[in-house]
């Protein structure tokens, strides 16, 4: 009786020995990396939607014997379903298409090549990766953090670099939330002050229903036969977008962009979280990442300020250089910096709808780039 | 395949390939606006 007893004591606080002993330290520090994650996502607001359910994930995942990752458990469930085979980004891209509205871009299509620009990141990332040791499918996913686009970053990691995907995934939306405060010492650092002072024509409305209608086919179509392995990103967000011009599926599009994508950030939010467990999390490699996603976006936005110093001046001084900034997927943040840094040297300079405009393009171009980036690799045998 | 011709490999194709997509979509959504231009109806 007494043995029983005993035996069934001994289940009771095992969690706390474990995390206790010599062992735990690495769950340890992960449960207090949760809690800085639910600090910044709460307190802060850095990307609420995404850092409190990974935060929280993170921490269940790191109580000992909580069981939530193991095969049935919870956390390991929502893994399979949605995160293994790809489906949650994508559900989500279908939410951001219904969301978008590419008049700005649409008034002036020529702005899509920032959105070019701004992935230029992306590839340089990836030598850097490769020559820190990095293997070739690591470096993808890690350069991915350069589009700025969190469900990008999460398709592409999730099929190459799966044990990298916690790490990526926090990255990705970290710096995406940090894109006020990275962008700007770099735009002023690539432009002068008759650049950042250049105003731009107001645009006129000259997009007709039937042309934004169609937009999202033909990018579709472009796309997905330029670059097939990427249908997948291309095709669910032009689907949200086709269905939100459409305006006869206003359910279905209202579901998409809040029900759907709702459950889904929830759910891929904890599942990213599980993916962060002490032991697997706690590299080198992970510090690396950080490191490396970083540079990513600083590049990004040097590579897009550059770009519009060259249009600048091809086009005599049409373009002011800053919009370039905004060719990155982060919507609306870096619109708004491109716009604010204006308005700091010239304030009735108005950038915002270019800088709009720039940046829808961006959003496309993050994802044509991952297709690009994902058929080139599909072509070289590596999948 | 060696880490540099697979990084510079896909450092030249992905750029160029990035820049000749959104080059062509550009050039579509130029196409759209001049095969539909907006209606008397739709304007502000």
């Amino acid at each position: 009786m007494l043995e029983s007893i005993l035996a069934g004591l001994s289940g009771l606080g095992s969690g706390a020995l474990s995390l206790l002993s010599t062992q735990g330290w690495p769950n340890f520090v992960m449960l207090l990396t949760g809690g800085a994650l639910l600090y910044l996502g709460v307190r802060k607001g850095v990307e609420p939607l995404l850092l409190v359910p990974i935060g929280f994930g993170c921490m269940l995942v790191n109580i000992p014997f909580g069981g939530l990752n193991e095969e049935g458990g919870l956390l390991r469930t929502l893994y399979e379903m949605g995160v293994a085979n790809e489906l949650f980004p994508l559900l989500i891209f279908i939410g951001i298409g219904a969301m978008i509205d590419f008049t700005p871009l649409l008034e002036r299509p020529s702005l899509l090549l920032f959105g070019a620009a701004g992935q230029v990141g992306i590839f340089l990332t990836l030598l850097l990766a490769l020559a820190l040791g990095f293997t070739h499918a690591e470096s993808v996913s890690i350069a991915i953090i350069g589009a700025c686009d969190g469900p990008t970053a999460i398709y592409v990691t999730s099929q190459y670099a799966p044990h990298l995907l916690g790490a990526v995934s926090v990255a990705a939306y970290s710096y995406m939330a940090l894109v006020p405060i990275i962008q700007p010492p770099i735009m002023r650092a690539l432009t002068t002050q008759k650049e950042r002072t250049v105003r731009m024509a107001t645009p006129k409305t000259s997009v007709s229903a039937r042309t934004r209608l169609l937009f999202p086919i033909v990018v579709t179509l472009v796309g997905g036969l330029i670059a097939p392995k990427g249908l997948p990103l291309l095709g669910t967000i032009m689907l949200g977008n086709f269905m939100r011009e459409s305006g006869v599926v206003a359910r279905l599009t209202k579901a998409s962009e809040n029900e759907i994508a709702n459950v889904v950030t929830l759910f891929l939010g904890l599942a990213i979280g599980s993916t962060m467990e002490g032991h697997a999390f706690l590299t080198p490699q992970t510090l690396a990442i950080f490191g490396l996603g970083f540079l990513a976006i600083c590049l990004d936005t040097a590579a897009g300020v550059l770009f519009g110093k060259i249009v600048c001046w091809a086009t005599r001084g049409q373009v002011n250089p800053l919009i370039g900034a905004a060719g990155i997927s982060a919507f609306p943040m870096a619109a708004r910096v491109a716009q604010a840094q204006g308005q700091r040297y010239d304030k009735k300079n108005y950038l915002l709808m270019h800088a709009a405009g720039a940046n829808t393009g961006g959003q496309i171009g993050s994802v044509v780039a991952a297709a690009v980036m994902l058929s080139i690799l599909q072509a070289m045998g590596i999948n | 395949m060696d880490k540099w011709s697979f990084g510079l490999t896909l450092l030249g194709v992905g750029v160029a390939g990035t820049f000749l997509t959104l080059w062509l979509l550009a050039l579509a959504a130029r196409v759209l606006k001049k095969l539909f231009p907006l209606e008397p109806e739709e304007r502000p």
